[in-house]
């Protein structure tokens, strides 16, 4: 367990009573594939309304621990506490095709609710005018952010992202981050964003964790204010020092 | 450059003008000629595509007419077309071929609803849970093997001559192709789609009917289809034997007086039907699955 705190806590984590503003809490986790563990007693606390990004190499482990929080995985060891509403998005949109848009934004919501919900969801996400389409008449992007809309609907205090734009284009992804980054500051639940984009960890998060060998073997607090300038020289130090931590040189690079 | 390129490229169709040296091959390069891309539409021929397709069917038709009239094609082998139009035209006009009509396509009917019930019923049972895949598939299986058609000697024993026999035959043979499409499909539905599910929230019950089943209704109506086609077989084997009535009826009828015209119009009349059955369900295929995202032809 290698922990180490860089530059000045974030107002978050310095809040007293850490208890009751816990919005993720795990204790010695442990999954294990065919005896060969995944997760190694890995420990991880997420505060209410906490943006927190997780990177790692692939196959690190970190998806792993992302199915784990959603409670899709429950061959584990350990403790973990999760909030009762949660939501997932996928890195694929995994919208039911034989169902309107809008309907999947409201599928597995608890009694009867109005279509009027999803169509507000949707119109957060700037989908209103495609709540009667087809999932499949979606474009990329439209569908990431439909997915979107079906997690938002469900009020989440905790919002688990599984490279929700690795499969977008460069600029449908820009619009999709900072589409995020809004929904969250205006939602303010906890988010746990799993990525392998460093520079996208850095643009959206308030503290970067970097999973390695089963644990969190790094953890990075990142206190440049919003909106975030990737031109700023302090971004630029943070990701580089990020990436030196996934083990690329960025010396070479920077030159 | 060019010259390490050349033997290859060159040696097989420059093999007569052997003086052509390199430099007038950047002659020619330079003096190329422009080929014009004709559009498609303008290179489609006059005759619509409808006209030319009916053209085949008609001239076989006018064929077989004229073979009939010069006599070299008698009735006792095959009624000429003329003759079989006007024999249709008074089964027709005579109510016996509506009659024979109702009654076979009520024996369909009806064996296509229990068959239906019965391999949707056993492929949900199979499907969706594993103790039923344990119990039901491998007899299920087993049976498929059987030729239906084979057992009807079997079932005249077991439910006489009348109707049920009939309707057993049909609902054996639907049975089959619903059973093992609806239990493929129900198999094949995407592993994610099941996981964003359950993300969401969704009970046991709830991805079945939000998640399983949508996703098996392709492989359900595809097993359909083969259901109707194969119910229209078993209706010309079970109507061969003992009826009373049907179409098959007719046909046997026929049979014993020699009339090939009567036996034409019931074949084009169970044609008919099947060409019916199929358009039913590609009208309820492309309401149900009008969400899917393949491709469906240009």
């Amino acid at each position: 367990m290698a922990t180490d705190v860089h530059g000045p806590v974030s107002p978050q984590a310095a809040t007293p009573s850490p208890v009751t503003t816990q919005a993720v809490r795990v204790e010695g986790l442990t999954r294990s594939f065919d005896g060969r563990p995944v997760i190694d007693k890995l420990q991880l606390d997420v505060q209410q309304g906490e943006f927190v990004a997780l990177l790692g190499r692939s196959g690190c482990g970190k998806s792993t621990l992302l199915r784990i929080l959603a409670g899709l995985d429950r061959d584990i060891e350990g403790t973990v506490l999760v909030p009762r509403r949660k939501a997932v998005a996928f890195q694929a949109p995994r919208l039911m095709p034989w169902k309107k848009v809008w309907r999947n934004v409201l599928l597995g919501l608890p009694g009867k609710p109005e279509r009027a919900v999803a169509e507000r969801a949707l119109a957060e996400v700037g989908l209103g005018d495609h709540s009667d389409a087809w999932p499949k008449t979606l474009s990329g992007g439209e569908a990431q952010r439909a997915s979107l809309a079906r997690a938002l609907v469900r009020e989440p205090d905790l919002l688990l992202l599984d490279e929700p734009f690795g499969a977008l284009d460069a600029l449908t992804r820009i619009k999709a981050q900072r589409l995020v980054g809004e929904l969250w500051q205006r939602r303010g639940c906890a988010v746990l964003l799993v990525t392998h984009d460093v520079e996208e960890a850095v643009l959206l998060a308030d503290r970067v964790l970097v999973m390695d060998d089963g644990v969190i073997a790094h953890e990075q607090h990142i206190d440049l204010n919003r909106p975030r300038d990737i031109t700023d020289p302090r971004f630029a130090e943070l990701r580089a020092g990020l990436l030196e931590r996934l083990g690329v040189d960025t010396a070479a690079e920077a030159a | 450059m060019s010259i390490s390129h050349a033997p290859p490229d060159s040696s097989e169709p420059d093999i007569s003008p052997i003086s052509g040296s390199p430099k007038t091959d950047t002659d020619d390069r330079s003096s190329f000629d422009l080929v014009p891309l004709v559009p498609t539409s303008s290179r489609r021929t006059r005759v619509p595509r409808w006209l030319r397709r009916t053209t085949g069917p008609l001239v076989l038709l006018a064929l077989w007419q004229l073979l009939s009239s010069t006599g070299m094609l008698t009735s006792d082998v095959l009624a000429s077309p003329g003759r079989i139009a006007r024999v249709g035209w008074d089964l027709i006009d005579s109510g016996a071929l509506a009659s024979a009509m109702t009654t076979s396509l009520q024996r369909v009917a009806i064996g296509l609803l229990l068959g239906t019930v019965i391999g949707t019923g056993l492929a949900l049972v199979s499907g969706l849970f594993r103790v039923g895949e344990d119990l039901v598939d491998a007899p299920v299986q087993m049976l498929r093997t059987v030729p239906f058609v084979g057992l009807i000697p079997l079932f005249i024993i077991w439910f006489g001559i009348g109707e049920a026999p009939k309707v057993a035959i049909i609902t054996l043979g639907v049975t089959f192709p619903l059973y093992l499409n609806v239990y493929a499909g129900i198999r094949g539905v995407d592993s994610q789609l099941i996981e964003a599910g359950e993300s969401l929230g969704l009970s046991r019950w709830g991805l079945v009917r939000h998640v399983v089943l949508p996703g098996a209704l392709p492989n359900a109506m595809t097993g359909l289809r083969y259901s109707l086609g194969i119910a229209w077989l078993a209706l010309v084997f079970a109507e061969q034997i003992n009826a009373d009535a049907g179409i098959g009826f007719l046909m046997v009828q026929a049979r014993d007086f020699l009339q090939t015209d009567v036996i034409v119009v019931c074949l084009i009349v169970y044609a008919f039907l099947g060409l019916l059955a199929d358009f039913l369900v590609r009208t309820l295929e492309r309401l149900l699955l009008q969400w899917r995202p393949t491709f469906t032809g240009r």
